[in-house]
């Protein structure tokens, strides 16, 4: 709040000094190696191939993971397929106390998965410990609590069944917290699992597997098959899946799509998103600046629901960026497990060419960069906290994904034209409002096309709370009442 | 536009190619009617009936005393209004006998092309804002109006799903009031399906946080192709009920109950562009709907399992909603997921405080 005209944004971020004050990653106990988990054991691939896991943040090779292929995805689907039967039969409340255990198991060893988390991923441990795990332990609690309460799901279907085997697929962003999106639902409703986790971030997945051996659950329940796209696609396109759950790109979501065209299989896609965040004139500035930070700096802005577009009225622009500019010099960037640390890692050199590639495309389309003074370590993957100002909608940086922690601004003069330029995407994942005028929030928010909208908040979830996109952002929702249904053959 | 006009007109396509010649006593012919012919389409101006390869029926006189009926040009319903196809091309409809190379020929339907489907799905697009924020008890008012006025064509109604189906005129009766019924049944949901599948959600945080099912936009409905009005109502109900707007492709071979009640919306305060009816061939219309990126959903109810799984393959192009074909029983108790096909959950987070 202090004065705006103040060129005060390149140095505030040191004004306060910070000792290192790192996490110890003594209580994440890595082997070298790890192997395919099917029918409850852990196993090589069939044709023995390996990959390895790097932590973003160091290039340090972590483990070396057995790389599943078509024969290892056959493998898995006809466990899961004979687990399928006895764990459907279970009566609910006895599926429901393995899937407490669970829960509850995660909540013992919350810590160990935190850091393990931030090293296969490069978020920060700040971040796993107070965000992610919490919610993956809470999302298997919610979910225990509906399997012997299935007939209350879906109004008019008293006596509900499952589908069967759940083929599953998941991102690197949020890697063991989408793991319970998808399993927990998934194994709640009756059904079986074989999940294929990012290549980039497999071993929370694989200890996962081993919460599921301490919680005794019975073997071929879940299967957690580590692999590249290509057994993703095997996995999806298998004939022994009756369901099939993405989370990931838009691109690989509409080749799923049509590759279970004149199935059976019932599909869940959760896909990617262009979130506007919209900063009316009467909006708490502060507030709103914190908003706007953690719709895209969260995560490195690895966030499918991230407000990479800020739609701020043009009235407090200039308010607004000074104050926003400021708040970026602020944000920490560097080693994920410190936990002073705002901003990780990029999970991969990949994704850094990508994020690199379209800041340089908006550049070169004639939008202003702007980045606060940030040393970047010298190894790993670090991409700066960006901002770009002069943004049109035609702009590259306006219209795709980006999944980096890079900001477009742009500004509008009425709600409708906010409402407009909101909508003016493809996309339909999330959004944002800001306002201290109820009426004006309602109102904006029946309009804007997307799934989940925040409302002087930010990224938030629960898992009661549903979640997911409207248009090319996927199909389903997952969180609530109604995440459950789209595993039930309802 | 005229050049296809005047293309189509000497190519008219034939469904039925020895359809018979309609037989007309002052009123259409019901299920085992006796009535005599008295007059043949040929009388019918500008229909195109007897244009090109048209099979053709030999005139007869009108009997001194007798009043010769006037046949109802059948039409598409587009945008609240009641077009001829623009691509100027009609198609036979013959009841459903079989008797003698074919059942008896009953009108000539527009055989709707591509641009015909563009053009709907452009005032279905338009309709949305409207219809969309409408409040559910005005829809489920107007829905409730549409009954009315089908109730009041109920005679008009039997006779063409008679014809269609080859129902005796008892058993037509029974179809149009149950889809009277179904009309009344969505009706009633517009306003309480928000209730049943969407509401607050106890997030474990100070924060107001309420799930609202949405209508998805345009959708694209291929209608059952058994089940000429029953069945069209069943699928065409749910979609408006919830508030999206549609397409509607009619039963290839039975579309007249569905031009039909095109024009029972039109007179049912249903605006225009919510309901778009073309009649033609499924597969030609299918593909532009499946493929078309401003659809947002589409119901494959009336596709043939092949012709279902390549237009679910188009439709993820722009990742349409998509209802897969399956068993249907048009007599059942619809359930709700015809109208949780159609909905979009909008969830809405707000923080509490003081």
């Amino acid at each position: 709040m202090s004065d705006s005209n103040q060129s005060t944004t390149q140095g505030a971020g040191r004004l306060f000094a910070y000792a290192p004050a790192p996490e110890s990653r003594a209580i994440v106990d890595l082997a070298p190696s790890y192997g395919l988990f099917v029918d409850g054991e852990f196993t090589e691939a069939a044709d023995g191939r390996v990959f390895t896991s790097v932590s973003p943040s160091s290039e340090e090779v972590l483990a070396e993971v057995a790389r599943a292929g078509e024969a290892d995805v056959d493998r898995a689907v006809a466990a899961a397929r004979r687990a399928f039967g006895p764990w459907s039969a279970l009566p609910g409340a006895e599926r429901g106390k393995y899937l407490f255990r669970i829960a509850r198991i995660l909540q013992e060893r919350s810590r160990e998965l935190a850091v393990l988390e931030s090293l296969d991923n490069g978020k920060p441990i700040r971040e796993t410990r107070d965000v992610d795990l919490p919610l993956v332990a809470a999302h298997f609690f919610y979910y225990a609590g509906w399997a012997d309460k299935l007939g209350y799901a879906v109004p008019g279907h008293p006596d509900p069944k499952p589908l069967g085997v759940a083929g599953q697929v998941i991102p690197w962003n949020f890697p063991l917290l989408m793991l319970a999106w998808k399993v927990a639902p998934a194994l709640a409703a009756g059904n079986t699992v074989v999940l294929k986790p990012a290549e980039t971030t497999p071993l929370s997945a694989l200890f996962f597997a081993d919460v599921c051996r301490q919680a005794g659950l019975p073997r071929g329940v879940v299967n957690i098959l580590p692999g590249y796209g290509d057994a993703g696609a095997a996995l999806v396109a298998h004939d022994g899946v009756d369901k099939v759950a993405f989370t990931g790109s838009t691109e690989v979501g509409k080749a799923i799509a049509r590759s279970v065209a004149g199935t059976r299989k019932k599909v869940t896609l959760e896909l990617g998103g262009k979130a506007a965040n919209i900063v009316f004139d009467d909006a708490p500035v502060d507030q709103a600046v914190e908003g706007i930070v953690n719709g895209i700096f969260f995560n490195q802005g690895h966030v499918c629901c991230a407000g990479s577009r800020l739609l701020v009225q043009e009235s407090v622009r200039d308010e607004l960026l000074d104050a926003l500019k400021r708040r970026m010099a602020t944000l920490r960037v560097g080693d994920p497990l410190d936990k002073n640390t705002d901003v990780g890692a990029i999970n991969s050199a990949e994704q850094l060419a990508r994020i690199t590639e379209l800041a340089q495309a908006g550049e070169a389309e004639g939008a202003e960069r702007w980045s606060p003074a940030c040393e970047l370590p010298s190894s790993g993957y670090w991409f700066a906290p960006t901002l770009f100002t002069g943004v049109t909608q035609a702009h590259r940086i306006a219209r795709e994904e980006i999944f980096g922690p890079v900001l477009s601004v742009l500004t509008f003069r009425t709600p409708e034209e906010a409402v407009a330029k909101a909508n003016n995407t493809p996309y339909g994942l999330s959004a944002g409002i800001w306002s201290e005028k109820g009426s004006r929030i309602l109102a904006v928010a029946g309009r804007l096309r997307a799934g989940v909208v925040w409302a002087n908040t930010f990224n938030k979830f629960d898992p009661t709370s549903p979640f997911g996109g409207y248009k090319e952002s996927g199909h389903g929702r997952e969180g609530g009442r109604h995440g459950l249904e789209a595993y039930l053959d309802v | 536009m005229s050049e296809k006009k005047a293309g189509a007109a000497r190519g008219a396509e034939t469904v039925k190619a020895g359809a018979k010649p309609k037989t007309e006593s002052g009123a259409r012919p019901t299920a085992g009617s006796d009535a005599k012919p008295t007059a043949e389409p040929q009388a019918r101006a500008g229909a195109g009936a007897g244009a090109g390869n048209a099979p053709v029926a030999r005139p007869e006189p009108v009997a001194a005393g007798t009043r010769l009926g006037v046949l109802k040009t059948y039409k598409l319903y587009i945008g609240g209004k009641f077009p001829r196809s623009e691509s100027g091309r009609v198609y036979e409809v013959a009841d459903s006998s079989t008797g003698n190379g074919g059942g008896t020929w009953l009108a000539n339907a527009p055989l709707a092309s591509r641009k015909d489907a563009r053009d709907a799905v452009v005032a279905a697009r338009k309709a949305v804002g409207g219809w969309s924020g409408a409040t559910a008890y005005n829809r489920g008012q107007v829905l409730y109006r549409v009954a009315e006025m089908l109730e009041g064509r109920r005679e008009q109604f039997a006779r063409e799903v008679a014809e269609a189906e080859g129902l005796a005129t008892r058993a037509a009766g029974a179809v149009v009031d149950r889809a009277v019924d179904r009309w009344v049944w969505y009706a009633g949901w517009t306003d309480k399906i928000a209730q049943v599948v969407g509401g607050a959600n106890p997030v474990a945080g100070p924060f107001f946080n309420l799930s609202t099912p949405e209508p998805t936009g345009v959708v694209a409905v291929l209608a059952p192709q058994d089940s000429s009005l029953l069945g069209l109502v069943s699928v065409l109900a749910p979609v408006i009920a919830t508030g999206n707007t549609a397409v509607v492709v009619a039963a290839e071979r039975a579309p007249l109950p569905a031009l039909s009640l095109g024009e029972v919306l039109a007179t049912s305060d249903v605006p225009g562009g919510v309901v778009n009816v073309l009649s033609g061939r499924t597969a030609e219309l299918g593909a532009p709907l499946a493929a078309h990126q401003d659809v947002n959903a589409i119901d494959l109810t009336g596709a043939s399992p092949e012709m279902a799984a390549e237009l679910e393959a188009a439709a993820a192009d722009n990742l349409k909603r998509v209802r897969r074909p399956g068993p249907e029983d048009w007599t059942a108790d619809p359930g709700t997921s015809r109208l949780t096909a159609w909905l979009e959950t909008k969830t809405v987070w707000h923080p509490q405080g003081v």
